[in-house]
C-alpha cells in the first residue's frame, strides 16, 4: 500500500470542506456541498474540477507522428497542430490500456493526458513501443497541474482571469477538441477546449507550482458568474449523462475498441499497430448499450440487465437516476442479441425488475 | 424546531419521537449528510408488522443505497409520502419534515435505543 497521493491543490479542497474519496491512489475531492448542486450548476453555469490526477506525457522527436500511429488505435499524424483527438492505448490482444486525449502541439511535438489509474500501464507502454523510432516518451505528470472549467459561462469565466495573457487564439474562435497556447503569470499555459461533462468547457495545464493560484483567480472571476467547485461525484454524473466511457467502468483490459461502441477510433487500415491483429471482438462479445427507465430507482453498476423471464443478458457498467433528466440512465454491456430493436430488457435492481428502454447515447446533449 | 435532546436514536442511525404508543421514526443529520444527496426513499405499505432491526426500507442517494432497519417493534400505521415525492427533504429537514414511518410500538420496544449523549458518542468514534 503506497501512501495516498494528494494534488497541488489540496489546501483549496480542504479550505472549502471537500469530501475526500480515493481515485487511483489519489486523494481527491468527491463533494464540496452537494452531488447534485455541483451537477446542475455545471449544467446551468460553470464548475472548476482538479483533475491534477490525470497523468501527463510528451512525445517528441522526428518520428513521433508516425511513432503514434503504431502506438495508438487512431490515425494521429494526420492531425493538425493545434487539434486533440481522443483515441486509445490497446494491447497486444486488442484490449484496452487506457482511453488518452492526444494534443498535436508541433510537427513532431505532442501531448498524451491518460488516466490517473493507468499511469504506469501508459508510461511503460509508450516507452517499450519507441523501438528503435527517433522519439522519445515523457511522463511529466508531476510538473503540471489539470484544472477543468466547464459549463455554459466557462469562457466567460476565463476570459475575465487577469493572469491569463498573451493567447495564440482569441477565446471565441478556439474551437472543440482544439488548444490555445497562453501564459499564465507570464508562464506558459495549454488551454484546450475539452471535458468529461457534455458542456462547454477548458481543460488548463499549468505549472503545478501555479496550479493553486490559478485556481483562486478562476474562482474569482467565476464570481459572478454561478461557478462553483465540483467534485469527482458531479463529474461521474455528469459524464454518463454525457453518454462518456470511464475506464474501470465501460473500459478495460478485456474490452475491445467496438464493444464500447469505439469502432470508428480504430483506424484498422493502418499499416500496423499495436492490437491490430486481435482487435476485432468475438461475434458473440457483449456490447455497450444506453438504457432508460421511469420512476426515481437507478440500476447502477454491477447490476444484472435480464429478460422478462429472468435470464440475465447483461451487466450495468454505470447507473444513476439522472439529475438533468430526472429518471434512470445506465450504461451496459449486453449480449449482441439482446441489443438488437424490440428486445424487452430490464434492470434487475435489488431483486426487482424495472423495465428499460434502450436509447442512443448520449442521454444528454447540451443546446448550442 | 425538535428538540434533538427529546428523541431517542438507534446505532444504524435513525431517530425515534415517541407520542403515547405512537413511535414516529426518521434518519438522522449525521446519516444524511453521509449519504449525499437522497435522490430515492422507499417506505413500507401502512400494516405492515416490523420487528426491531428488520429492514423497512431503502434511502438511495445519488452514490450509494442504503436499507432502513426498524428501530422499534410494531405496526406502521402512517407513512410520509412527502418524502417519497421528494427525497431531498431528507437531507434538508431531517428531523422535521423528513420524518418517514409512525409505528404503533409494542411494549418496551425503546429498550437499548440511545439518549442524544449516547448517539452523539457513536458518531464521533
Amino acid at each position: 500500500m503506497t501512501d495516498p497521493r494528494y494534488t497541488p491543490l489540496r489546501e483549496r479542497h480542504e479550505a472549502l470542506g471537500a469530501s475526500f474519496t480515493d481515485f487511483g491512489g489519489w486523494q481527491m475531492p468527491v463533494r464540496y456541498t452537494s452531488d447534485l448542486a455541483e451537477h446542475r450548476a455545471v449544467r446551468e453555469a460553470a464548475g472548476i474540477f482538479d483533475i491534477s490526477h490525470m497523468a501527463e506525457f510528451t512525445v517528441r522527436g522526428a518520428a513521433a507522428a508516425e511513432y503514434l500511429d503504431y502506438a495508438l488505435a487512431g490515425r494521429l499524424s494526420v492531425m493538425s497542430i493545434g487539434k486533440a483527438k481522443y483515441s486509445l492505448l490497446l494491447a497486444e490482444d486488442g484490449g484496452i490500456i487506457d482511453d488518452v486525449i492526444v494534443y498535436r502541439l508541433q510537427d513532431d511535438d505532442f501531448l498524451i493526458i491518460s488516466n490517473a489509474g493507468n499511469r504506469d500501464a501508459v508510461s511503460a507502454a509508450l516507452q517499450e513501443r519507441t523501438g528503435d523510432l527517433a522519439v522519445a516518451a515523457e511522463d511529466v505528470s508531476d510538473a503540471y497541474g489539470l484544472i477543468a472549467v466547464q459549463g455554459p459561462n466557462s469562457e466567460a469565466i476565463l476570459a475575465a482571469v487577469a493572469g491569463i495573457d498573451e493567447l495564440t487564439v482569441p477565446w471565441a474562435e478556439q474551437k472543440y477538441y482544439a488548444w490555445a497556447a497562453a501564459t499564465y503569470n507570464g508562464k506558459p499555459l495549454l488551454l484546450a477546449r475539452t471535458g468529461y461533462t457534455g458542456e462547454d468547457g477548458f481543460e488548463l495545464l499549468v505549472a503545478a507550482d501555479d496550479a493553486a493560484a490559478l485556481w483562486d483567480d478562476v474562482v474569482v472571476a467565476g464570481e459572478h458568474h454561478g461557478l462553483v467547485a465540483a467534485g469527482l461525484a458531479a463529474r461521474d454524473s455528469l459524464r454518463l449523462e454525457a453518454g462518456m466511457p470511464l475506464y474501470g467502468n465501460e473500459l478495460s483490459r478485456d474490452i475491445r475498441p467496438a464493444q464500447a461502441g469505439f469502432g470508428r477510433v480504430v483506424v484498422a487500415d493502418k499499416e500496423d499497430f499495436v492490437g491490430k491483429e486481435q482487435v476485432t471482438p468475438a461475434s458473440d462479445a457483449r456490447v455497450l448499450i444506453g438504457l432508460t427507465a421511469e420512476g426515481r430507482r437507478a440500476g447502477r453498476a454491477g447490476y444484472p440487465v435480464v429478460l422478462a423471464d429472468g435470464t440475465v443478458v447483461g451487466e450495468i457498467t454505470s447507473g444513476a437516476l439522472s439529475p438533468t433528466l430526472g429518471h434512470p440512465i445506465a450504461m451496459a454491456y449486453v449480449d449482441p442479441s439482446s441489443a438488437e430493436e424490440g428486445t424487452e430488457l430490464f434492470l434487475d435492481v435489488r431483486g426487482t425488475k424495472i423495465p428499460a428502454t434502450r436509447t442512443a447515447l448520449p442521454f444528454y446533449r447540451r443546446k448550442k | 424546531m425538535t428538540d434533538l435532546n427529546s428523541l431517542k436514536y438507534s446505532e444504524e442511525h435513525e431517530w425515534v419521537a415517541t407520542d403515547g404508543a405512537v413511535a414516529t421514526i426518521g434518519i438522522t443529520d449525521f446519516a444524511a449528510d453521509a449519504l449525499g444527496d437522497i435522490v430515492f426513499v422507499e417506505l413500507p405499505e401502512v400494516g405492515t408488522e416490523l420487528s426491531r432491526g428488520d429492514v423497512f426500507g431503502e434511502a438511495e442517494s445519488t452514490k450509494s443505497v442504503s436499507e432502513l432497519y426498524a428501530p422499534v417493534t410494531g405496526k406502521v400505521v402512517e407513512i410520509n409520502d412527502a418524502v417519497v415525492d421528494d427525497p431531498a427533504l431528507v437531507n434538508s429537514s431531517p428531523f422535521e419534515g423528513a420524518w418517514l414511518i409512525k409505528v404503533e410500538i409494542a411494549d418496551g420496544a425503546l429498550d437499548g435505543l440511545l439518549d442524544r449523549d449516547g448517539y452523539v458518542a457513536i458518531t464521533e468514534a
